[in-house]
C-alpha cells in the first residue's frame, strides 16, 4: 500500500481529528465562559494551536494575569517540541525549509507520535501535511462549534471521549514494543520517571515529558552501546 | 478582550512555532554525530511512555477506576488489533458503556 500520500496521511490522523473533537469543543465552551468572543476564541486555535498551553492561558486570563506571563508559561509548555521535532527530523524526507516551516506548525504531541511511528524508513512530505491538515481542522472548526453552541457532549460520552487520545498513544506505541525489547525499555523507563515528577510534583507537566522522555532515551541508548561493546565482534 | 489580546496571541503563536520548525529547519540536510542520532531514535517510543503514562489514569478527576478500566481496555486492544482507529473507538465504546451503565 503506497503509504506515502496526503489521502493516506489523512486516513492517519482521522484517530487525531477525533480526540481532538472533545477537547477543542470544551476549549471553545471555556473560553466563552471565560469571556472571549467566537473570534478571538477561534484565533487562538487557529494561531497558537496548542492545546494544554490554550487551557492554561485561559485559567490565567480569568485571574488578570500578566499577558507576558502568560506568553512566557505558553513558551515552556511548549519546549518539549524541540525535542519532538529534531527527531522528527531524522525521519522525514529531505524537503525545501520552507516547505518544512509549513508543515512544521502542525506538529503537535499526537501528530508527532503519528508520524514518528511510522514503518516507513523516511516519511514523504505530504503524508505529513495530510495528518497535520485533518488534526488542525478538527481543532479550529470544533473550538468555533463549541463557543457556538456552548454546550457541551452529554456527560457519559464526554467522560468516555477523554480517553481518546491516550488510547490513540497506546494504539500506537503497542505494536512497536511487539518483539522490541528497545521500545518497551524506552516507553516503561520514560513512564516510570513521569510518574515520579507527577507523584512528587517536583516538575510541572510540560518539563516533566521532556526529563523523562530525554532521560529514558539517553539511558537506554548508554545501556545498548555497553551491550554492543560486549558482543563478540561479528555477532 | 481589549487590544491586549491579540498581542498575546501573537507572542503565544511565536513562541510554540519557534520549538516547532526551528529544529525542522535549521537541522535539514544536517548530519548528525550517530550518538545524537541514536538518542533521537528512541524519542518516539520514550515519548509515548510519557505521554501515556501516568495522565492515562487520571482523564476523569476523581475516577481512578474509570482510568484504570480505560488503560486495560486500551492495552488489551491494541494488543488484539494493531489498527490505531480500533483501539480508540472501542476504547471510547467500552467507557461509554460503562459510564451508562455505573
Amino acid at each position: 500500500m503506497n503509504n506515502n500520500s496526503f489521502f493516506q496521511g489523512i486516513k492517519a490522523g482521522t484517530s487525531i481529528a477525533i480526540g481532538y473533537f472533545p477537547v477543542a469543543l470544551t476549549f471553545g465552551l471555556l473560553a466563552k465562559t471565560s469571556g472571549l468572543s467566537i473570534i478571538e476564541a477561534t484565533a487562538m486555535s487557529m494561531f497558537v494551536y496548542a492545546g494544554a498551553a490554550q487551557y492554561i492561558s485561559l485559567t490565567l486570563i480569568a485571574k488578570s494575569v500578566d499577558p507576558i506571563l502568560i506568553v512566557l508559561n505558553t513558551f515552556v509548555v511548549n519546549i518539549r517540541h524541540f525535542l519532538m521535532t529534531a527527531a522528527l527530523n531524522e525521519k522525514m524526507q529531505s524537503e525545501k525549509r520552507w516547505v518544512k516551516g509549513i508543515y512544521a506548525f502542525g506538529i503537535t504531541d499526537e501528530s508527532f507520535s503519528v508520524l514518528a511511528t511510522q514503518k516507513e524508513d523516511k516519511i514523504r512530505t505530504p503524508f505529513a501535511f495530510g495528518v497535520a491538515f485533518i488534526a488542525y481542522a478538527s481543532w479550529v472548526i470544533f473550538t468555533a462549534v463549541g463557543h457556538v453552541i456552548g454546550a457541551n457532549l452529554p456527560a457519559f460520552l464526554q467522560a468516555a471521549m477523554s480517553i481518546a487520545l491516550y488510547a490513540m498513544f497506546v494504539g500506537l506505541l503497542v505494536p512497536s514494543m511487539r518483539g522490541n525489547r528497545k521500545v518497551v525499555m524506552l516507553a516503561l523507563i520514560a513512564a516510570v520517571i513521569n510518574g515520579f515528577f507527577y507523584w512528587t510534583d517536583l516538575l510541572s507537566t510540560g518539563w516533566a515529558i521532556l526529563v523523562a522522555t530525554l532521560a529514558s532515551s539517553i539511558l537506554v541508548e548508554i545501556i545498548y552501546a555497553k551491550r554492543d561493546r560486549n558482543l563478540p565482534k561479528g555477532a | 478582550m481589549g487590544a491586549w489580546y491579540w498581542w498575546m496571541l501573537l507572542g503565544m503563536a511565536l513562541v510554540t512555532y519557534i520549538p516547532r520548525a526551528f529544529p525542522l529547519t535549521f537541522l535539514e540536510g544536517k548530519e548528525l554525530p550517530s550518538v545524537i542520532s541514536g538518542v533521537l531514535r528512541n524519542i518516539p517510543f520514550a515519548v509515548l511512555g510519557a505521554l501515556i503514562f501516568p495522565a492515562i489514569l487520571y482523564v476523569q478527576a476523581g475516577n481512578l477506576l474509570f482510568g484504570i478500566i480505560g488503560t486495560i481496555s486500551a492495552f488489551t486492544l491494541a494488543i488484539i488489533s494493531s489498527n490505531v482507529m480500533v483501539v480508540v473507538l472501542g476504547t471510547i465504546a467500552i467507557l461509554a458503556g460503562y459510564s451508562l451503565l455505573f
